[in-house]
């Protein structure tokens, strides 16, 4: 017995020291990011917010730092870091701003992702290349009928011999305002139900696409969140990505992966939230004592921790499923939905640790409270996340 | 470019059992990052054709060389030695390893940060340019360098102000604070570090005297700041 548990043992017990390890390169990117976020963003989070806007300066140094093609190949100008190197990223910005956390979650998770897995060498070698070195991208999926429903989308792409020309009006897209390149979901064929449903790529200098009303938002405010038209807009044929009618499979496929971009973010915020408000309880002192040594606080804080571990085990797991191949999407679909709780009931821990100050604009966590409320509507609302685990679940019955 | 791995500046040092508490997070010294990135601002004038970073220290410490290289540099050397004999080395004796690879090396400038945020020595690079008998131009605050190359001109921070010093090269350059600003290592470029060389070399087998010429007799925290008091009149 004991010669048999001592071959287990040495055979593969500790080859992992946590499931938290980071290989060498990704420990590299976590402290760039880290330092980034804190010298080029922090300066600006709430000047950002306030005015709805994310600083020109600061997406072109996104840019010039790489994080606009974290897993692009660098044959396309991408940085060839791995799927795992845009979750770290992902997490880190959210530790700082939510908001820039989204918009490199969007271009690499989404925009990117689609070329990387459905786009011809042309579209890579031209569209990739764009979005690593200067182009920002949005997904357009939702629209104002169509949300959770997403097939009920009613945009249409008529073909006109070799060309198309796409109509109809888009809602809730992130990056948008900035955007330079779009990827549209649209009905080719609405006899066909969702299997007409095509996913076509416009370039901004498209004049068939203008940007419509900017959302002005609870929370992530310096994300931009636009309608998006397309009115007459002709595409030719090579800008479909993917088949004719497998659009909503890209939907799908490209969402899944997102989820746990979104994971990433939430951890983030939670942890940004947490380590501001933590740090202030052990300075502020009432009572003739720091506030976060009376033990009711302890107890909050070490709870809070205990989630936010939680959370991140989750996130890493899928993230690591995914880039062994392995079918993710019930891990995926756990660890956004979980995620997304922890970073609001932490965001809201936050804000009661600092008291009067975790209510007004001058410190960090009345907005990472506005933030985390997103988490649990965008990229499959939680009872989306409900219904896919549940589905899973019961088929394996 | 001498690169040292030390503590990083975030964490709050602690010591404990008489000693200082090393297994906390480490990276590459601040001052070493300014001394980086001004091999690489001459790199990208033209001036400079290699730079080859270079650290004393145990495995970790390749961490930093990593860092040097995605930050610019072409290949790194790092003199590996048991955690031991990393923790009883002394600043003479690093001076030593790098006056020893400067036989292999040949370098033009040696650049290193002014002092490592540890233990604060500020001896490595005098002592280098002693040891080599080149000139020495520390606490740089600004650089020029000859349009002959033959020699620099390295404005100095001092006491009273400041003082520009010409020097012929080979030479060793300390860099302090306003130097310049390190960049930030772009992703490809902490990607691409990856496939640049790194020489490794045995500290032990260096031919390197590493007895102790000094001792420690003690190793406490600072006596904790006591609150002020208040006094009835200052008379």
């Amino acid at each position: 017995m004991m010669r048999g548990m001592s071959r287990l043992a040495t055979r593969g017990g500790a080859r992992y020291k946590s499931l938290l390890t980071l290989n060498e390169d990704e420990v590299a990117l976590q402290d760039m990011v880290k330092a980034f976020a804190k010298e080029e963003i922090a300066p600006y989070v709430m000047e950002m917010d306030e005015v709805q806007k994310m600083r020109p300066e600061l997406i072109q140094k996104c840019f010039e730092q790489g994080l606009m093609g974290i897993e692009t190949a660098e044959q396309y100008g991408g940085s060839d870091a791995g799927f795992f190197g845009s979750i770290i990223a992902i997490e880190e910005l959210a530790k700082v701003d939510p908001s820039v956390s989204v918009m490199v979650d969007v271009q690499n998770t989404l925009v990117n992702n689609a070329f990387f897995r459905w786009g011809t060498d042309a579209q890579k070698e031209k569209y990739l290349r764009m979005l690593s070195t200067n182009t920002l991208g949005s997904f357009c999926l939702s629209e104002a009928g169509s949300g959770s429903d997403a097939f009920a989308l009613k945009t249409r792409a008529e073909k006109k011999g070799d060309e198309y020309v796409i109509n109809g009006n888009k809602m809730w897209i992130t990056n948008s305002g900035e955007a330079g390149l779009f990827l549209v979901m649209a009905n080719v064929d609405p006899s066909k139900g969702y299997k007409g449903i095509t996913c076509f790529v416009v370039t901004g200098d498209n004049p068939g696409v203008r940007i419509g009303k900017k959302e002005n938002k609870l929370g992530i405010r310096s994300s931009s969140t636009c309608e998006v038209i397309f009115e007459d807009c002709v595409v030719s044929k090579d800008a479909i990505v993917g088949e004719l009618g497998k659009g909503y499979k890209i939907a799908i496929e490209v969402l899944n992966e997102g989820r746990i971009g979104i994971g990433s973010q939430m951890i983030g915020l939670a942890q940004g939230a947490f380590d501001t408000a933590v740090k202030y309880s052990m300075e502020r002192e009432q009572f003739g004592q720091p506030i976060g040594t009376f033990q009711g606080m302890q107890h909050q804080q070490a709870q809070c921790a205990t989630n936010i571990m939680a959370a991140r085990l989750m996130v890493y797991n899928a993230a690591r499923m995914k880039e062994a191949g392995e079918n993710f999407v019930m891990e995926a679909a756990m660890a956004k939905l979980y995620a997304s709780q922890v970073a609001q009931q932490v965001a809201s821990q936050a804000v009661e640790w600092m008291g009067g100050v975790g209510f007004v604009k001058d410190y960090p966590a009345e907005k990472f409270y506005r933030d985390a409320k997103i988490g649990a509507i965008y990229e499959g609302t939680s009872n989306i996340q409900l219904q896919t685990i549940a589905k899973m679940i019961q088929s394996n019955l | 470019v001498g690169v040292k791995h030390t503590v990083d500046y975030n964490i709050k040092v602690k010591v404990k059992d008489g000693k200082v508490a090393k297994d906390v997070k480490h990276s590459m010294n601040p001052f070493c990052e300014i001394a980086t990135e001004a091999a690489m601002k001459l790199k990208e004038a033209g001036v400079v054709t290699e730079i080859v970073a270079v650290t004393i220290g145990n495995a970790k410490a390749a961490e930093s060389l990593t860092k040097a290289m995605a930050m610019g540099a072409d290949r790194s050397v790092h003199v590996v030695g048991e955690q031991a004999e990393i923790d009883g080395l002394e600043t003479l004796q690093v001076a030593k390893v790098f006056a020893k690879l400067h036989e292999e090396l040949q370098g033009d400038i040696y650049f290193m940060g002014k002092q490592a945020i540890d233990d604060d020595q500020c001896h490595v690079p005098q002592m280098v340019s002693a040891l080599l008998n080149i000139p020495q131009g520390t606490f740089a605050a600004g650089l020029k360098v000859a349009d002959d190359k033959s020699s620099i001109e390295v404005t100095r921070e001092v006491d009273d102000g400041s003082q520009t010093l010409s020097m012929k090269l080979p030479a060793v350059v300390s860099c302090d604070l306003r130097l310049n600003t390190p960049r930030f290592a772009t992703l490809p470029n902490i990607m691409k570090a990856k496939k640049k060389p790194i020489d490794k070399k045995k500290l032990s087998e260096m031919g390197i005297d590493l007895t102790p010429r000094v001792e420690v007799v003690e190793c406490a925290q600072p006596v904790e700041r006591q609150g002020g008091g208040k006094v009835a009149d200052v008379d």
